[in-house]
């Protein structure tokens, strides 16, 4: 009889459907105010912000999506390394591509001691797979597998797609806030040009309830999109262990790289926040109050090791 | 992965194929005839072994089943630097069915033991008189193969390695995709 060991978590499949569809309800819920707020004051020219929000929104969201490979090489100085140039991360990920049948993404290294990798691109055409000079340094071998089998699992997982697109309530949330601030501020001030618009006089308060529906709709879809993006960490350290039979080299080199990530001096840590989301292990002080793990992207470094210890306790059952 | 899997981040494991294995015999006899290349009688399985008990006691079970039997070739257990394990076959250069019947004996236990997506590679070495080494690759995840032709200070014979895609391709389903013919440096039967 055949049997599987590597059953998957539905557990976490069933949380991560679920916040992705409160997610899509919170979009939903952001649309239908708008328009209603719209429709309710008959403030059409209102909707010209509305209408440049959404498109700068789905613009950056598309744009982030379509350039993140080359955005994120080039702001995290990564290199992209021949076969002859490193031959052994090269054999490692050969290997691990051929394991999980998946095409190999490109590799690059960034020359930075602070011990980290991620993995970037849309597709799997287009991944590439960045470790930190800091982070081969610190891990042997096995633990370096470890942390690329997670990457990996990430790519496979497109993981990109998926958190892009996920941002895209926040984004636009965001933005509207912005849009809307900057109209009241000036719209406010009098508007020279527009003299005989009737709805010069409801602009102010309109603008206000549209400022109001974004903030609130900001905030929620953040700490969605934060959940998430935990629930997706797990997954991929969970898919990665599986891959390579060992989820204790990966709970080790996680211990390695989170104990170095808190001797860090801070200035580099501000560097590299905006890349946080798609890092192995986040870069930011190991603060473990309940309020900072609602606004991780990655989960506490308790939940992974216990989780790896789990699925090392399935490999070895009899 | 279906959509589904993308929207919920998980990864089915991918099960080996191991039934194509046999066409390796035929694809040597049409090596042997064109290019003088001839079997060496060496065969491996790569897998990466998973932690915990019962992997081990799989790997000594399998261990234990190659070294019994009346004709039994002898078996060599290695390591690689990637931590990688190589179970090595050895046989007359002539018995190139009894290799793979050895090789499938392997993979059958891992795939019994539950621990079919461990499976990376099989390797069976061919050399010719003149010193050219050919080892073909068998990609259990894809269910195909692909030659690798390691020189010496890790380079490879590219031109010898498309020779002999030409020859099995026969014979053999072979990787169309090239970059997927990675190197297996160092491996043993080579």
């Amino acid at each position: 009889m055949v049997r599987t060991r590597y059953a998957p978590d539905r557990g976490l499949q069933a949380r991560m459907g679920l916040t992705m569809f409160v997610l899509g309800l919170v979009f939903v819920a952001f649309v239908t105010a708008l328009v209603f707020v719209l429709l309710a004051t008959k403030a059409v020219s209102s909707g010209g912000i509305i209408f440049f929000a959404v498109l700068l929104g789905a613009g950056l969201t598309f744009g982030s999506l379509f350039w993140s490979d080359k955005v994120a090489l080039r702001t995290s100085g990564a290199r992209e390394v021949t076969p002859a140039e490193a031959p052994q991360l090269h054999g490692i990920v050969d290997r691990l591509c051929a394991l999980a049948n998946m095409p190999k993404p490109r590799v690059a290294i960034a020359r930075t001691s602070m011990p980290n990798a991620f993995a970037t691109g849309r597709n799997s055409k287009n991944a590439v797979l960045v470790v930190t000079t800091g982070l081969m340094d610190r891990l042997d071998d096995k633990e370096l597998e470890g942390v690329l089998s997670h990457e990996l699992s990430h790519v496979a997982h497109k993981d990109v797609v998926v958190m892009t697109i996920a941002s895209f309530v926040g984004i636009l949330a965001g933005l509207l806030v912005r849009f809307a601030f900057y109209g009241e501020l000036f719209g406010g001030g009098g508007r020279g040009r527009g003299g005989g618009n009737n709805n010069n006089g409801g602009a102010l308060p309109i603008l206000l309830i549209v400022m109001a529906v974004g903030i609130v709709t900001y905030a929620i879809s953040f700490l969605l999109i934060r959940l998430l993006s935990r629930y997706r960490e797990l997954a991929a350290d969970r898919a990665g262990a599986m891959l390579t039979g060992q989820p204790s080299a990966l709970a080790s080199a996680l211990t390695k790289v989170s104990g170095a990530m808190a001797r860090i001096p801070t200035k580099d840590l501000r560097d590299a926040q905006p890349l946080n989301a798609f890092y192995f292990a986040p870069a930011l002080r190991a603060d473990t109050t309940s309020l900072a793990t609602i606004f991780s992207t990655h989960p506490s470094l308790e939940r992974r090791l216990q989780q790896l210890s789990e699925i090392s306790a399935q490999l070895g059952k009899q | 992965m279906g959509f589904l899997d993308t929207l919920l981040g998980r990864t089915k494991p991918v099960q080996p194929n191991l039934d194509a294995l046999f066409e390796l015999p035929t694809a040597a006899v049409t090596l042997q005839a064109a290019m003088g290349l001839a079997p060496t009688g060496t065969g491996s399985v790569c897998f990466r072994p998973a932690e915990g008990r019962a992997f081990a006691d799989i790997e000594s079970d399998v261990r234990a089943l190659l070294a019994m039997g009346a004709d039994a070739a002898p078996v060599d257990v290695t390591s690689d630097s990637y931590g990688w394990t190589w179970l090595v076959s050895h046989h007359t250069s002539e018995d190139v069915e009894g290799l793979v019947t050895d090789l499938h004996a392997v993979n059958t236990s891992l795939v019994e033991g539950g621990f079919g997506p461990q499976l990376l590679c099989t390797l069976v070495g061919f050399a010719d008189d003149r010193g050219r080494k050919v080892g073909i690759v068998y990609l259990y995840k894809q269910g195909t193969f692909y030659p690798f032709a390691p020189l010496p200070g890790e380079r490879r014979d590219n031109a010898l390695e498309l020779e002999v895609r030409g020859q099995v391709g026969a014979d053999l389903k072979v990787e169309p995709d090239l970059s997927r013919w990675f190197p297996v440096w160092g491996a043993p039967g080579l």
